[in-house]
């Protein structure tokens, strides 16, 4: 099975491991120019550029004015990792637990969020946020964050409430738990790890989540993905340089965040959402 | 006259304080998913000027319009069929490794950085001066740099670089869904690799393959960020998003706007609808082996 021992078996082998290793070069590649140009000072007809300097750090912060970019950043992620937890970790215990009339409609409607692109419902979001006044304010960005994340948990938690024997809870119950010391004495710990994961992939998501804030934001709602939409596209106005600073913020800032979920979870939860 | 308490007749039926958990959630979804989707359609057909359809006219009168309907899947066609195409080989394959844990965790790094880091990495990447072209010009495969960016390639690159592990990744996880002994079982009885790899593997792939197709496409379909800051957005890459976006944002035609992603949902439903339809041609049932 591993693989034929003929020429073809080993060509096809070697051709397929090399497609992959040529998309990590690129990917690599593509990373490594970011980083090189944000430290370098000249850099035209060269493999490298001429020398090298943080100045466009210093630049980038004090002209993209980062400091508040990633205040916003971090009480957008906040607010929505928290909501969609409150929100979505009771919904899918009930989910879970109960079997009612219409569970599979209730069921389509927090996968339609998900399969359906976030520029597709982003406008008429928008544009309903706009009307209530909530758009271009910090509230409109949670808000429209918030709709692919809340089932995004929902569905992540399911498994995991399944998981729990229903004993337990029961055994709570006979001592005299309500609904809501069951939860915080007894399933919100069950649940942790659970939580935790589910968590971890929502605020990954959402330092990433480019269309939704785009549509909704204001000049002082951006998140740090939109300000560096902005400053790509106005490029030619600041030094190149100066962006690929910001931009490696930005890698930073996601990719710490990565790396703490991936401790938890399996790279293909990013993907996959919650099968099984 | 009925003795059992409606409380007890609700419980029954799988409603109660539980069951109302559900409800905050369902309210959210209701109100900023399922209203605003009501909310654009019906002010799709209430245009600013005009009888109840004028945006659809609109729409489909004027080639700067209708085009991007093509235009975008011109994109988003190719790309995801290179994506799966190049996905099912490797999937199988690293299915065959013993810890796939960091290949996975390097593919899922574009997806976590978002199209629009892509999109200024691959500006510096493939652009006249970048490492790219360097390298293209030091093997002397071209002699002068081939144009990349604001073009359609760029578009197409960006959506490799961020589609092709998405794909992957969702691939892997229905290869790995099939029982390895009914491979084994085929290669004992005398099939090689290919043979196993269209009698056996793919029939019972074929079910994950059209989800993940799906997924990929209607992903590709809606590309945004990488149309504009890597592609030509006037021309050869002007996507049916940025035509919402424009109408949205610089014309301020909500109504328009609204028409448009109306138009792109439909198109992204229509695609899906016939690739599941497709589905139901094929085999169906379990992707694991038994005693028979």
């Amino acid at each position: 099975m591993h693989g034929e021992k003929d020429w073809a078996g080993r060509a096809w082998v070697f051709g397929v491991w090399s497609l992959v290793g040529f998309f990590i070069l690129n990917l690599a590649a593509m990373i490594g120019t970011v980083v090189v140009n944000s430290f370098g000072t000249r850099w035209f007809d060269t493999w490298l550029p001429a020398s090298y300097t943080v100045r466009w750090y210093h630049q980038a912060w004090d002209e993209f004015q980062l400091p508040d970019i990633l205040i916003v950043t971090m009480e957008v992620v906040g607010a929505v990792v928290l909501v969609s937890a409150l929100i979505g970790v009771p919904a899918a215990y009930g989910m879970a637990r109960r079997d009612f009339p219409g569970k599979r409609a209730v069921m389509l409607l927090f996968l339609l969020p998900l399969l359906v692109p976030p520029i597709t419902y982003g406008i008429p979001l928008a544009t309903v946020l706009y009307q209530a006044g909530l758009a271009g304010r910090i509230w409109g960005v949670i808000l429209a964050n918030l709709v692919p994340t809340v089932p995004f948990v929902i569905l992540i938690m399911i498994p995991f409430v399944e998981q729990i024997d229903p004993r337990v809870e029961a055994a709570a119950r006979v001592f005299g738990a309500g609904t809501g010391r069951l939860f915080v004495r007894v399933l919100v710990p069950l649940l942790a790890p659970g939580i935790l994961a589910a968590l971890l992939l929502v605020l990954v998501r959402t330092i990433a989540m480019f269309e939704l804030t785009f549509l909704t934001a204001g000049s002082d709602s951006q998140t740090l993905v939109v300000a560096l939409y902005y400053a790509v596209f106005a490029a030619g106005v600041r030094p190149g340089q100066s962006i690929d600073a910001m931009a490696v913020v930005y890698m930073l800032t996601t990719m710490v965040w990565l790396l703490i979920a991936l401790r938890f979870v399996n790279p293909t939860q990013i993907v996959v959402r919650g099968r099984r | 006259m009925n003795a059992v308490p409606w409380r007890l007749r609700l419980q029954n039926r799988g409603l109660d304080g539980v069951t109302l958990l559900v409800l905050p959630a369902v309210g959210f979804i209701v109100a900023l998913f399922v209203y605003p989707f009501l909310y654009g359609l019906f002010l799709s057909f209430a245009p600013m000027q005009g009888p109840w359809f004028a945006n659809y006219k609109k729409f489909f009168g004027d080639p700067f319009l209708y085009d991007t309907i093509l235009t975008t899947l011109w994109i988003a066609v190719p790309a995801t069929l290179v994506n799966l195409l190049v996905s099912i080989p490797v999937a199988m394959r690293v299915r065959l490794m013993a810890h796939p844990r960091l290949l996975t965790t390097i593919l899922v790094i574009p997806i976590t950085l978002g199209t629009v880091l892509v999109a200024e990495g691959l500006l510096n990447y493939l652009g006249p001066r970048g490492w790219l072209n360097r390298a293209l010009i030091f093997f002397a495969v071209t002699d002068s740099p081939t144009r990349l960016v604001h073009n359609y390639w760029g578009v197409f690159l960006s959506l490799v670089i961020t589609g092709f592990p998405f794909t992957f990744l969702l691939i892997q996880s229905y290869v790995t869904g099939i029982d390895p002994s009914l491979e084994r079982a085929g290669a004992m009885l005398g099939a090689r690799a290919p043979a196993r790899f269209f009698r056996i593997v793919l029939p019972l792939l074929v079910p994950g393959l059209v989800i993940t197709l799906s997924l990929s496409f209607v992903q590709a379909f809606s590309v945004f960020p990488s149309a504009v800051l890597l592609g030509a957005p006037a021309g050869p890459t002007r996507v049916i998003s940025i035509a919402a976006y424009q109408a949205a944002f610089e014309q301020y035609d909500y109504s328009m706007a609204s028409a448009i992603a109306m138009i792109m949902a439909v198109v992204q439903v229509a695609i899906v609808v016939a690739l599941l339809g497709a589905r139901g041609l094929v085999y169906r049932g379990p992707a694991t082996g038994g005693k028979g």
